[in-house]
């Protein structure tokens, strides 16, 4: 199905965040939409979804105009989307997600559940998902979830399907399976709406970009085109996509843990045994597929996990037994993975979020009562710093893009005294110039003599910053590694693997 | 290695489901004036349509509609009219008296009522805003009630210093009465509507059990559950003279409200109330310490439920006090949150317009016979209608304000089509 966007407008009070977008999805094609942070993707995604209603323009289906009120008018006209924060619901099976919101009921109002059940294997058959249509959502990683998503989308005939950002959650190996379906329903003549910020992944599956800057199309890029010259286009300048840095210099060993264990609610070692240290002046970075206890770690050392045996110390001081309130104070910076989750709250103002983890002293408190005017100061200043794009500094954080939201955590994070920072994902659905800047930011922190820990499930992050990696497999460190190993040893570290020419 | 593939990324167990239990509390603190400005005129309108309904007059005239339909619109008007007059009457300002000073008394009544809807209701708000429901009110209100009693029948101590403890003592009681549900929730995660509701009966009997006790709060000569009355230094002197019921507790009322509105916005307790109402896992991401903040939460609105019980008992009522003594005001405060927004200036408007009714109400209900429950049902209709946002934005065709969700309005969809 042929899809058309014309001079689709959307603002929110004064913002306009789609300002007269044209775009056209041939059949068969796959469609990159790139931009920065805040440019206005998801918003027209939603507008063609009708979850917002666009204040001008038209969208057109095969040539005919559309009217969508609500997502169930654009499902009914072919359209899916699979969101990146997924519309499940966990406790419910597979098949029970699939049929939500066209139950088909057999004879007295029975659900049909058998006739769901079929829908999901035969999808699955054709794409070779292998997905138990009886499984529990809930239990299942997050790659699988998704591909419930897309059966979801599938199982209602979607000829247009839009993926925002999906990949941001996966591991390299579901991204990949995640591309192979999309050139597989392109070539049953799916038109793919694709939304990432990995240049990669536009190389290797586009077939037309097209670039959006502050609301406007700005270009469209060949599929052939350099990750420069398409970072330069989304960002509008020159971007440095790999990291200037000058050799580590490290200083003493400033965050030693010893033989950590982290055991989950289920009494399961989701974290084992594992050593190692954090020099001053140096960035180690944990690489993993997501879910080998890589977030339980960070967790522990914050003093987030209940269970934990083994010793943590900063620069001589134990940090395990300690509250979140006392690591914090100790000097710890922490950037949890899960921003909207963990890291904000979404109805509190940009202001209120950048001071969310120091309400209990100097400088924002005072005598009990906050200090608004130098909040304020502070925001103001961090606003420019960080360039987080948003009306003002006292936009609720929720209404941010992905990305600015992130740098508010960011912001906050860097801005105190620190003596170590501890960074997972941080540049999870931020765009290359955002990129470019925390990494930047990151470097500085390390050349100012703070021991930094990045988890990352990006290797190319992974690659960029570390001065040492630390592969976690499992719940346990397959190995520590020098920074410049190669990839593909790096590959079979995560597999869990330890090549012989790796010392432990 | 101990166990099977690890566990997808979990953080908090305890809260993890908190934020979404709390959609509905963010929907009513978000929502924006003019709906609740509409749904008090929508249900003011209902009311008038059932005391229409209920009138004689009205009803005998609809007898011969057909013939003299007149009749029946007239006596409609005259019902309606003279309910509505009658309320304005007892609430606000009574025209029909001579001297201005007796004419505004009913506005002191009015807000003689609302003191202890206002508090009252700015402990549920506050707990709103902290994402838990206080329902229990009245619980708070009777332990408070009480311990200022006591205080207030039985202790001899000069003037302005036995007000002030009996005061304290009322805070402290329902202060401590919700602590312990606040305890019970960040000791053992139970959830706080079913052991607010279980202690609305423990303290309704409790109390009881003391009023019938000789020796504990009954009074000395009575075979009736009731205390003594209140000692003359115990009692809220009158703030306008002893011609109005107005009482020095309204002065407390307004610091009251003052206090809440700096708590939840310039301090920083209050800061850590609301990171904890809004997201519990970034609360304690952040370093707080969400379980002490349930404590604190629940002993700051016990002790407003506490001050509201004292009202009562010190105010109100100071003849001595039974065990229906907070008079349903623990439950009413939570429409009276409900209503404004709970927003502590919110809650004091609404607190103000509970009142009205209240004191208008009875007015109504002397001079017309209109009965006093047409204005609870007006008081319900209210809170439902604020419940549902989009009922009312329906009925007034205006467009949906809510961010995730736009409906198309007419207009933007002739200025698709004439493209
Ligand atoms: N409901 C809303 N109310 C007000 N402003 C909004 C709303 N939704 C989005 N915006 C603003 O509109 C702009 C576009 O946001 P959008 O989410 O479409 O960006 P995006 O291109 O998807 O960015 P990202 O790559 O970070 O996801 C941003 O400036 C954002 O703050
Ligand atoms: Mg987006």
């Amino acid at each position: 199905m042929q899809l058309e966007l014309r001079g689709i407008t959307k603002r929110f009070g004064a913002l306009t965040a789609n300002d007269h977008i044209d775009l056209v999805v041939a059949p068969g094609e796959i469609h990159c939409l790139l931009g920065e942070n805040g440019a206005g993707k998801s918003t027209l995604m939603n507008v063609l979804y009708g979850l917002y209603q666009a204040d001008e323009g038209e969208i057109l289906l095969d040539g005919a105009v559309q009217h969508f009120d609500g997502p169930g008018d654009a499902m009914r006209s072919g359209i899916g989307m699979v969101h990146q924060h997924f519309m499940l619901i966990p406790v419910f099976t597979v098949a029970e997600n699939v049929m939500l919101g066209h139950e088909q009921t057999s004879f007295g109002g029975r659900l049909d559940l058998d006739a769901a059940r079929k829908r999901v294997r035969e999808i699955s058959d054709r794409f070779g998902f292998s997905v138990d249509p009886d499984a529990i959502v809930g239990d299942l990683p997050v790659g699988v979830q998704q591909r419930v998503e897309i059966i979801k989308a599938l199982s209602r005939d979607a000829r247009v399907l839009v993926f925002d950002e999906p990949t941001a959650v996966l591991t390299p190996q579901e991204t990949d399976e995640l591309m192979a379906i999309m050139r597989q329903l392109r070539d049953e003549g799916t038109s793919i709406v694709f939304i990432t910020h990995k240049l990669r992944e536009v190389r290797e599956v586009a077939d037309r970009i097209t670039v959006i800057r502050l609301g406007k199309v700005v270009g469209e890029a060949a599929p052939t085109a350099s990750n420069s010259d398409l970072a330069a286009l989304m960002v509008g300048r020159a971007v440095e996509l790999v990291v200037q840095k000058q050799q580590a210099r490290p200083g003493p060993a400033s965050l030693v843990v010893e033989n950590l264990d982290v055991i989950d609610p289920n009494g399961l070692k989701v974290v084992n045994d594992v050593s190692f240290t954090v020099h001053e002046g140096e960035i180690l970075a944990i690489a993993g597929v997501q879910g080998n206890g890589q977030t339980e770690l960070t967790e522990a050392i914050m003093g987030l996990q209940p269970r934990v045996n083994g010793r943590v110390s900063l620069g001589g001081q134990v940090l395990t037994g300690l509250s979140v309130r006392r690591v914090l104070d100790a000097g710890v910076g922490f950037v949890p993975e899960d921003r909207t989750e963990d890291g904000l709250v979404a109805e509190m103002t940009i202001a209120e979020n950048l001071m969310l983890d120091r309400s209990h002293s100097e400088p924002f408190v005072a005598r009990g009562s906050l200090r608004l005017e130098h909040l304020d100061g502070f925001a103001e200043e961090k606003k420019k710093e960080f360039d987080i794009r948003a009306q003002s500094i006292s936009t609720p954080a929720g209404r941010l893009s992905g990305g600015n939201q992130q740098k508010v955590v960011l912001a906050r994070e860097m801005s105190r005294d620190l003596r170590l920072l501890i960074a997972a994902q941080p540049t999870r659905g931020i765009d290359v110039g955002s990129i470019e800047f925390v990494h930047k930011r990151m470097v500085e922190t390390r050349d100012a003599g703070i021991p930094v820990i990045v988890v990352s499930t990006e290797l190319d992050e992974v690659v960029a910053l570390a001065d040492r990696i630390a592969v976690m497999y499992r719940g346990s460190i397959v190995g520590i590694v020098p920074g410049d190993t190669p990839r593909d040893v790096l590959g079979l570290m995560m597999a869990g693997e330890r090549p012989s020419e790796v010392a432990a | 290695m101990s166990g099977g593939t690890p566990a997808p990324a979990t953080t908090t167990e305890q809260t993890a489901d908190q934020p979404r239990a709390n959609a509905i509390l963010k929907e009513i603190v978000n929502g924006n004036v003019l709906i609740t400005v509409l749904a008090v005129l929508l249900a003011l309108l209902i009311g008038g349509v059932l005391i229409a309904l209920t009138n004689e007059d009205v009803q005998t005239a609809a007898g011969y509609f057909f013939s003299r339909p007149q009749d029946t619109l007239l006596a409609v008007w005259n019902a309606v009219s003279g309910a509505y007059v009658a309320l304005f009457q007892g609430s606000i300002y009574n025209f029909r008296r001579d001297d201005f000073l007796t004419a505004i008394r009913p506005l002191t009544d009015t807000l003689t009522y609302a003191a202890p809807l206002i508090v009252a209701g700015l402990g549920v708000g506050l707990a709103f805003r902290v994402g838990m429901f206080n329902i229990g009110g009245r619980g708070q209100m009777l332990i408070a009630a009480a311990a200022a009693g006591w205080v207030g029948f039985s202790f001899h101590l000069p003037w302005g210093i036995h007000l002030i403890v009996a005061v304290i003592a009322g805070i402290v009681g329902g202060a401590l009465w919700a602590g312990i549900v606040g305890l019970l929730k960040a000791r053992t995660g139970a959830h706080e509507v079913i052991l607010t509701i279980m202690l609305n009966y423990v303290a309704f009997y409790l109390v009881a059990y003391m009023l019938r006790t000789p020796g504990l709060l009954q009074a000395p000569d009575q075979v009736n559950p009731k205390s003594p009355p209140m000692l003359e230094t115990a009692i809220f002197p009158p703030l306008l003279g002893p011609a109005y019921k107005l009482h020095v507790g309204f002065i407390i009322v307004i610091l009251a409200t003052v206090f809440v509105w700096w708590l939840l916005n310039r301090s920083s307790l209050g800061f850590r109330f609301r990171a904890v109402g809004e997201n519990p896992n970034a609360a304690r991401v952040a370093g707080m310490d969400v379980k002490n903040i349930y404590v604190y939460a629940m002993l700051v609105s016990g002790g407003l439920l506490g001050l509201a019980g004292v009202m009562q008992v010190l105010g109100t009522v100071p003849t001595g006090f039974s065990s229906g003594i907070d008079a349903g005001i623990g439950f009413d405060a939570i429409t009276v949150a409900l209503l404004g927004r709970s927003k502590p200036w919110g809650i004091f408007a609404a607190g103000v317009l509970f009142g009205a009714f209240k004191a208008g109400g009875y007015a109504m209900q002397a001079s017309q016979g209109v009965p006093v429950d047409v204005v609870t049902i007006v008081q319900s209709l209210i809170v439902l209608f604020i419940a549902a946002p989009p009922l009312v934005r329906a009925i007034f065709f205006l467009p949906d304000g809510s961010r995730r969700r736009r409906r198309t309005t007419p207009i933007v969809t002739k200025e698709v089509e004439a493209k």
